[in-house]
């Protein structure tokens, strides 16, 4: 039975229909979807599912739960966005059709309702409140309380879902980037002389920053070893990428509102407009980042924003690329009248000594699906790992494949993601490497968790490729 | 405006419980889609505006399943549409209304490999470059390369005779197809063919289901030839300013007896859209692109190479580049492949020809084709396998538009009279399907036309297979 806003049409039904029109059902886009892989029934394949959207949208196929459970199903990996040569936009397409879904309530539970709104209206939009309960998480995380409170039964008094989650969540990691970072930061002499070669701006993100707030330091090292002056805006929110993945389209605008709003504040140092005075914002996490450069369409609608929207996506860039470009194009001719090397530049260039005795660790490489498919950035974080001195850089087989982390399907499809897991972990143990690097902070805490867990993997060090290039900009050697 | 598929019939039944539950019996309740949700992305296949729901799908996970579902089908009366991944462009797997569409990706296994006859046997679900890639390992070649080759399925190759970009020297999917099983409509399964190099035992039984676009059987196993693998190979890009320069050097390199594995061709349209999806640094500017691709032994690559650079100068080539790495080389070769759907990008709807002519009228027709478009004032890039004569002259317009429908019908019309003037074929490769039927017996005549009812007619006198594709019967 149908599902209908008041005046009769859904959002499939009102968005641009020659979006959906797009596809020519070519097919190429089948052999990377996970999905389709694993059921090889059509309607889980990216093209089965745009073919469900425009019968949706045609008014032939009525809104229903199976529809809503089917785009559910579907990863968001965007592999079938980069194999698809018709320039289908399928990521704002499967948008559309979650929110839709959401708008009919079609999913819906009370339970569901609940935790929906406590992650993505409550906590999510609440900076303040989000930290709170972080630290408040962080200390039920130390392990002898966490066991005591096993022990003495206060974990039962949790409700089942939250009970079934929590030896899931990821660590939480305080202090937090505020107080690990300052609001403006410059090279240190020994790293870089004269003024800054470009000045950015860096987005600390939500579960990145209470968890993986050491990737955010390690960031702002990597950007100042580069020549670049950082500023870190403080207290900053969720980009809203979590509810436009999950089809609160609302909220997400909202995010992005207020996410444009912080960088237009005055007094920050650089005039009247933050966001003019940089060269560019940067992101390092995939998946936010991809969402985060799309802010003009999601705004499209709004004239008081749209226009600002644009300005955004245009400086929005994943800090692999950004640092890549700064150092990859530089000629290194020696005894030229160049201005010296920065510090992440002598790192890279000291790759050329080589070492006769003791085995170099192997680093391997895990593309994040929205990093690689979303933001089209896929030679540089390779470039740069293999720049990284003292250590041997090893692919890893079906790189670009998900990991089943993909933002929140660990917890909305637990099994598909398990096989997912599975496809990886097999790809990792053949790779055997001793660190993985990866630059999305859910790829990162799936995949510390699956080699934490395997006897054969556990001493592998799961870390973002700007940790490790940090760690070599400070090492002394 | 979606031009939908035969009607049924009096003869002809509707999928229904009772049949529905029989298909469960046989390939498993979870196999057998009845529900709107499941059955309707099998509507299609990969030509544009074609739709039509089916009545059920089923998706036998055991080949020794298709005869038996086969016969259920028939004995109810009930039209059958066989599909592999539908990626077909001439509508072969788009459903008939209340059809039963046997979908046959599940049977994808390769059963084995003989290196000492160089054969391959193959379930029909087998992806086409998993073929290649398997014997690749053994040092062997199978060399029909659809473009769709990373998601088209053996089965379908061997329904629509499917050519690819290598057909100009080593020939199409009938050419490496040494045996078949086949499902007869009756649900009985022969067994046609051997892996003998000469066989002349009894018609060529085989050949008569090669390209029969699943009217007259469902090919349920393959036996396939395979080469051994080419030591070298080269691969050039020619730019021309001029499209018939490009076409009158794909003449003279024919002519001068040099028959490389592949000569492909682009126009300017074409370039912009394959440049603006693959970003290789191709010439926007040019009128006419040529990738050239030698293989073989590597003396023989060589001068074969210098052979067709020759004549690609002789013939006004502005430009000629060889790359220089294997990456090089598949990325021109991916960008080739991705010409139709790169072309898609332009207009919401994009109608795909694919008329071919002897390599001596080439020139000729690529012209025809662009003052055709320009007459009926319709946007075309045309691309397509040059050495062979096979053209893919594409319409880049919109369903919606009933108008400019009319007038690219109109276009199709005259380009398809033009080739037959020129002694060429409505259908190099992609089948006749649903899109050509309207032309087939002016290109045949009615004697030959005719003969293919008898023959229809006497293996599937009910005419449930695919009914009303290729033709009436």
């Amino acid at each position: 039975m149908p599902d209908e806003k008041a005046d009769g049409l859904n959002l499939l039904q009102t968005m641009d229909y020659s979006v959906v029109q797009q596809c020519m059902h070519c097919g190429l886009c089948l052999p990377t979807c996970p999905t389709y892989v694993e059921t090889g029934r059509e309607r889980s394949s990216p093209r089965g599912r745009i073919a469900l959207m425009r019968s949706v949208a045609d008014g032939d196929l009525p809104l229903s739960r199976d529809f809503a459970e089917e785009m559910d199903y579907c990863v968001g990996c965007l592999a079938c966005q980069t194999a698809c040569p018709a320039g289908v936009e399928y990521a704002s397409l499967l948008e559309m059709a979650r929110a839709s879904g959401e708008e009919a309530g079609l999913l819906d539970s009370p339970m569901r309702r609940i935790y929906r709104w406590l992650g993505l209206r409550l906590l999510m939009t609440r900076p303040w409140l989000l930290r709170l309960v972080a630290r408040g998480v962080a200390i039920q995380q130390i392990p002898w309380v966490r066991k005591a409170m096993y022990r003495l039964g206060i974990m039962w008094l949790a409700p089942p879902t939250l009970r079934k989650l929590e030896p899931t969540a990821p660590p939480i990691d305080p202090p937090f980037s505020d107080a690990r970072i300052a609001e403006v930061e410059r090279p240190p002499a020994d790293w870089w002389t004269g003024p800054p070669r470009a000045r950015v701006a860096v987005l600390t993100g939500c579960v990145q920053d209470i968890s993986f707030a050491r990737v955010n330091r390690a960031t702002v090292d990597v950007l100042l070893a580069a020549g670049c002056e950082v500023v870190t805006p403080r207290n900053q929110n969720c980009c809203g990428s979590l509810h436009a993945h999950n089809g609160d389209l609302e909220a997400a605008r909202d995010m992005a509102r207020r996410t444009l709003d912080l960088f237009d504040g005055a007094g920050f140092g650089g005039g009247s407009n933050l966001l003019a005075s940089l060269d560019a914002v940067i992101s390092n996490s995939g998946g936010c980042g991809s969402h985060l450069r799309h802010y003009a369409n999601l705004l499209k609608d709004d004239p008081s924003y749209a226009e600002r929207a644009h300005a955004w996506d245009e400086k929005v860039c994943d800090v692999q690329e950004f640092v890549a470009s700064l150092v990859g194009n530089r000629p290194l001719a020696v005894g030229s009248n160049e201005a010296p090397m920065s510090r992440l530049e002598q790192v890279l260039a000291s790759q050329s000594v080589s070492h006769a005795n003791g085995k170099k660790p192997r680093v391997t490489y895990d593309a994040s699906c929205h990093l690689c498919h979303g933001q089209k950035v896929v030679a540089q974080p390779v470039s740069l790992l293999k720049g990284l001195p003292d250590t041997e850089f090893v692919p890893l087989a079906e790189s670009d494949w998900c990991c089943g982390a993909a933002g929140v399907y660990t917890i909305t499809q637990p099994e598909q993601a398990g096989k997912l897991l599975a496809r990886k972990m097999g790809n990792v143990r053949a790779a055997a490497p001793d660190v993985i690097a990866t630059a999305n902070p859910g790829c990162m805490h799936q995949l510390n968790m699956a080699c934490q867990g395997d006897p054969e993997l556990a001493h592998v060090r799961v870390a973002h490729p700007m940790e490790l290039l940090a760690e070599a900009c400070h090492s002394t050697s | 405006m979606l031009i939908s598929s035969a009607e049924p019939t009096e003869e002809r039944c509707r999928a229904d419980a009772a049949l529905i539950e029989t298909l469960r019996g046989i390939a498993g309740g979870d196999n057998v889609l009845t529900a709107a949700i499941d059955i309707e992305p099998y509507a299609f296949d990969g030509t544009a505006a074609m739709k039509q729901r089916p009545g059920c799908v089923v998706l036998p996970r055991e080949a020794s399943q298709v005869g038996p579902i086969v016969k259920a089908v028939t004995t109810a009366g009930v039209p059958l549409v066989t599909r592999g991944s539908g990626t077909g462009l001439s509508g072969g797997s788009v459903p008939l209304d209340g059809c039963v569409v046997l979908g046959l990706n599940h049977l994808d296994r390769i059963l084995g490999i003989d290196t000492a006859n160089l054969t391959i046997r193959v379930e029909p679900g087998v992806i086409t470059m998993r073929v290649d890639q398997d014997a690749a390992k053994h040092g062997l070649f199978y060399p029909p390369d659809p473009g769709s080759q990373k998601i088209s399925t053996i089965g379908g190759n061997v329904a629509e005779n499917s050519g690819g970009l290598r057909g100009l020297k080593y020939g199409v999917t009938r050419d490496y197809v040494m045996g078949l099983r086949v499902v007869l409509p009756s649900g009985e399964e022969v067994w046609l063919g051997n892996q003998c190099v000469k066989d002349v035992a009894g018609y060529s039984l085989k050949d008569l289901f090669v390209g029969s676009e699943g009217t007259l059987g469902v090919v349920t196993e393959v036996l396939l030839r395979l080469l051994p693998r080419p030591a070298a190979r080269k691969t050039m890009v020619a730019t021309f300013a001029q499209i018939e320069s490009a076409a009158q050097a794909v003449s003279d390199i024919i002519a001068r007896k040099i028959v490389p594995c592949t000569v492909e061709f682009l126009d300017q349209t074409t370039i912009e859209c394959v440049e603006d999806f693959a970003h290789l640094g191709l010439p926007t500017d040019a009128a006419a692109l040529l990738l050239l691709e030698s293989d073989g032994h590597p003396a023989v690559v060589e001068e074969e190479s210098e052979a067709m650079r020759q004549a690609l100068v002789d013939n006004g080539a502005t430009d000629v580049q060889t790359a220089q790495t294997e990456e090089e080389a598949e990325k021109l070769r991916t960008a080739r492949r991705a010409a139709f759907s790169a072309l898609a990008r332009v207009s919401p709807t994009t109608i795909l020809e694919d008329v071919t002519v002897p390599r001596s009228e080439l020139a000729a027709m690529v012209k025809f084709c662009a003052e055709c478009a320009e007459r009926h004032g319709l946007r075309i890039g045309t691309f397509g396998h040059m050495g062979d004569g096979n053209l893919h002259p594409t319409f880049l317009t919109d369903e919606r538009n009933e108008e400019e429908m009319r007038r690219v019908h109109k276009a199709l019309e005259e380009i398809v009279t033009e080739t037959l003037r020129r002694g060429g074929t409505i259908t190099g490769e992609h089948g006749v399907g649903l899109a050509k039927k309207p032309f087939l017996r002016q290109q045949l005549g009615d004697a030959s036309y005719e003969l293919l009812r008898t023959v229809k007619r006497s293996l599937d006198p009910a005419g449930l297979l695919n009914p009303g594709k290729v033709f009436d019967s």
